[in-house]
């Protein structure tokens, strides 16, 4: 348990597995004695829209929500919606990007380009960037929808958390069947950082 | 030992804690997990009614009969289920009865931000709000007991941000609450004038007792630091002002209606600057000022959308806004959008095409009203799109009503769409209506209603026949169509609107996302020799269809499933089948 609120916001577009994330996460900071909340978004913003999970533990948390430049953490399942969020973030917070291009509807109907260096803008402006496909690693690993776990990996071994903490609640919350692909590509990440 | 709920599961364990027998519902963003969660308890009746009103109707009846019962909808559900809202206050209840109110400040999936502790003060009942999921169940149980207290249903009314936050529960066990007698009463349950003008004395009375009541309840506190800065404020605002001022004086109120006149008196002679934080309307703040307090609240903080604790940072203590990395601007929106191979787009698609009036209704379809289809004119509420559409013809004649239609959703048409189908055929409408029918409640997650043929367990119930229902209304022309095969739907309205006779024609197709939907037995490709680039098919809005610029062409992608509609629409044969 620590004083400090750790701040981790998850974001990505509906149905990339952004709330089945920020519940392993929050369970990790249950098992580690921290109280802890969890925000998440409902309804019609899952219909392929941007959406965003916010967890926050720490030793007592009241705000559900994390304030712009508190985020400690910035976990970006797809590229633009990393710099969509990015105000959230403190100077000095962490963004983990993967590389995933789900283009929006501006872009699908050709009003708008799809950004596609903007990870690389990101990484300009924020030191403590990491880029992965992570969506490779979870293909290679045998489901292409376990890339969420990949960057749960990735988070936990960058915030100093025993893998077998995470491994515990990746355990508790993901089905059976498909566990085993999941704690692999949970370990995959985990080595990336 | 302490586990994460969000507000909503944990409304549901309190009323289950407290011995709740009968739970009903309509599915709502964001109150839909309250019965979903209470249906998986043993030994408890729940159910999804086919509307809001149905719901409390039955919820009632239960409370009557002698059971505690719990009532859940989301903010605008309420005033469908105002009717017997105001009444059943006048008769209160015999098992104590519990309604929630989900509001949505912020829009995240609803038509206006309506703020439905009003409902408390109108229709004389209590209000609590609380501000976690632990207090969420707590204030649950506590609420079947003023209920039966004071002789009250209860409304226990939550924001958004409560229903969808997961915090830390500690769970109890249930107490098993035995059916209270039921006793023939008309005095006290039959509201005609007679009856209704006694109950209306009971009501105030009771109204009183419960002000004395909120004076001394735990559900107020008094929470003293800092007197320079003393603020009144409830719900998920309380964890805002406890993360922005965590030395100023806080009076929170988990009763809001009615409120401790006394007790705020007392808070505010021990303040130095009172402040009222509460989203949406100023609901304590107006009442506070009446009492001849100094108060201030909507003077600087804004009567629209959610807070946050920086939002009160900023507009209370002059703290500056954080800096921006400006990045966001070079970000393109990300607005939800229908899914591949969902059974609406190609209506839409038609629709817009076709240059149609496009009276809409409420459900994922209302997606059909954004870029790049388009094609949709009016979205009021429920079931609205029919009564509309009539309005318009009877406004501007049957020559506009053979360019109009409405749309609306199963589950919608069943909520409150039949009583307009009714008057279309009863006042001599020529309407054209089109029932979307894809066997769910979709938008909030695919729960079941009576024309799907389960219960909210998933047990077999019998099915609502919407073809025969709409055939016994009067409806001579009624006929069933695929909405993936456009060329049959489009033959299909044009001969439906020349017709100056009501017609409804059934869009039947399940929601793409049902487990039962098979999948693809073939797949589709851009046979890029032919494609001109033209970005009919990409007018779609679909995921599975994307353009790429330096080719100039069409391309299918991983998330297509198949359905077939560019392929339709392309004037080019470009886009094919192939094998998978």
């Amino acid at each position: 348990m620590q004083d400090k609120i750790t701040n981790i916001l998850i974001v990505g577009v509906g149905g990339q597995g952004t709330l089945l994330t920020s519940r392993i996460i929050a369970q990790v900071a249950v098992q580690m004695g921290n109280d802890v909340k969890v925000s998440e978004i409902h309804g019609m913003a899952q219909r392929g829209g941007s959406v965003v999970s916010q967890v926050r533990y720490g030793a007592k948390v009241f705000s559900p929500i994390i304030s712009k430049g508190e985020a400690d953490i910035i976990l970006a399942f797809e590229k633009i919606e990393a710099a969509r969020w990015l105000d959230y973030l403190r100077p000095d917070g962490m963004v983990i990007i993967n590389t995933e291009r789900v283009n929006p509807l501006p872009v699908m109907s050709g009003k708008m380009k799809y950004p596609d260096d903007i990870h690389e803008k990101v990484a300009a402006l924020i030191p403590k960037t990491t880029i992965v496909d992570a969506t490779d690693i979870a293909v290679r690993c045998g489901n292409i929808r376990a890339a969420n776990v990949v960057l749960v990996g990735m988070l936990s071994s960058a915030m100093g958390i025993p893998a077998e903490e995470v491994e515990k609640a990746i355990t508790a919350i993901v089905p059976a069947k498909a566990l085993e692909v999941n704690l692999k590509a949970f370990r995959e990440g985990y080595q990336l950082m | 030992m302490k586990k994460l709920l969000i507000g909503n599961e944990a409304i549901a364990r309190g009323a289950y804690e407290a011995g709740a027998t009968v739970a009903t519902a309509y599915p709502g963003t964001p109150s839909t997990e309250i019965v979903n969660s209470f249906a998986q308890f043993e030994d408890v009746y729940a159910e999804w009614s086919p509307n809001e009103k149905v719901a409390l109707e039955v919820g009632a009846g239960a409370s009557i009969a002698g059971a505690r019962t719990l009532v859940a909808m989301k903010h605008v559900g309420v005033n469908v289920a105002a009717d017997p809202l105001y009444s059943f206050s006048y008769t209160g209840v015999n098992g104590g009865l519990v309604i929630v109110s989900a509001d949505d400040p912020g829009l995240h999936s609803s038509q206006n931000e309506q703020d439905n502790r009003g409902y408390g003060r109108f229709a004389k009942m209590p209000v609590i709000e609380p501000s976690d999921s632990q207090e969420a169940l707590d204030y649950t149980k506590l609420a079947f007991d003023i209920s039966e207290q004071f002789d009250t249903m209860v409304m226990l009314r939550i924001t958004m941000r409560l229903a969808h936050s997961q915090t830390m529960v500690e769970t109890g066990e249930r107490q098993e609450v035995p059916l209270k007698p039921y006793k023939k009463n008309p005095q006290k349950y039959v509201m005609l004038p007679g009856f209704a003008k006694g109950r209306h004395v009971e009501v105030e009375k009771s109204m009183l007792e419960l002000q004395e009541y909120a004076e001394s309840t735990a559900l107020n506190r008094m929470e003293m630091d800092d007197t320079s800065l003393g603020i009144i404020t409830s719900g998920v605002p309380y964890q805002y002002v406890k993360e922005a001022f965590p030395h100023a004086s806080i009076l929170k109120l988990g009763l809001v209606n009615p409120l401790p006149k006394e007790l705020i008196k007392t808070f505010a002679a021990q303040v130095d600057k009172l402040v009222v934080v509460e989203e949406l309307e100023p609901v304590i703040e107006e009442q506070v000022r009446s009492w001849g307090i100094e108060v201030s609240g909507k003077e600087q903080l804004t009567l629209l959308g959610e807070y946050s604790a920086e939002y009160l940072a900023q507009k209370l203590t002059g703290s500056p806004a954080p800096q921006s990395f400006g990045i966001e601007q070079e970000v393109p929106a990300r607005p939800p959008l229908l899914c591949a191979g969902c059974p609406h787009r190609g209506v839409f698609h038609l629709l817009r095409k076709m240059r149609l009036v496009v009276a809409g209704d409420i459900g994922c379809y209302t997606l059909g009203a954004i870029s790049p289809l388009e094609g949709m004119d009016t979205c009021i509420c429920m079931g609205a799109s029919i009564g509309t559409a009539l309005g318009m013809e009877k406004a501007r004649g049957t020559e506009f009503a053979a360019k109009t239609v409405a749309v609306i959703g199963d589950s919608t048409f069943v909520h409150s769409g039949i009583t307009g189908l009714i008057d279309v055929v009863y006042n001599g409408g020529t309407s054209t209506i089109m029932i979307l029918d894809n066997d769910t409640t979709a938008m909030t997650g695919h729960q079941d209603h009576p024309a799907t043929g389960l219960t909210i367990r998933k047990q077999p119930a019998p099915k609502l026949d919407i073809e025969a229902l709409v055939k016994a209304i009067g409806v001579k022309n009624v006929r069933i169509v695929d909405p993936l095969k456009l060329d049959e739907l489009e033959a299909a309205l044009k001969e439906e609107l020349a017709r100056r006779e009501p017609s409804v024609i059934i869009c039947k197709r399940p929601c793409a996302l049902l487990p039962e939907v098979p999948k693809p037995t073939y797949r589709i490709y851009v046979d890029d020799e032919i494609c001109t680039g033209c970005k009919v098919c990409i007018r779609l809005g679909c995921t599975g269809v994307s353009f790429r610029d330096e080719e100039k062409k069409a391309q299918i992608n991983p998330g297509c499933v198949a359905c077939g509609l560019c392929e339709q629409v392309c004037k080019f044969d470009a886009i094919k089948q192939a094998e998978v």
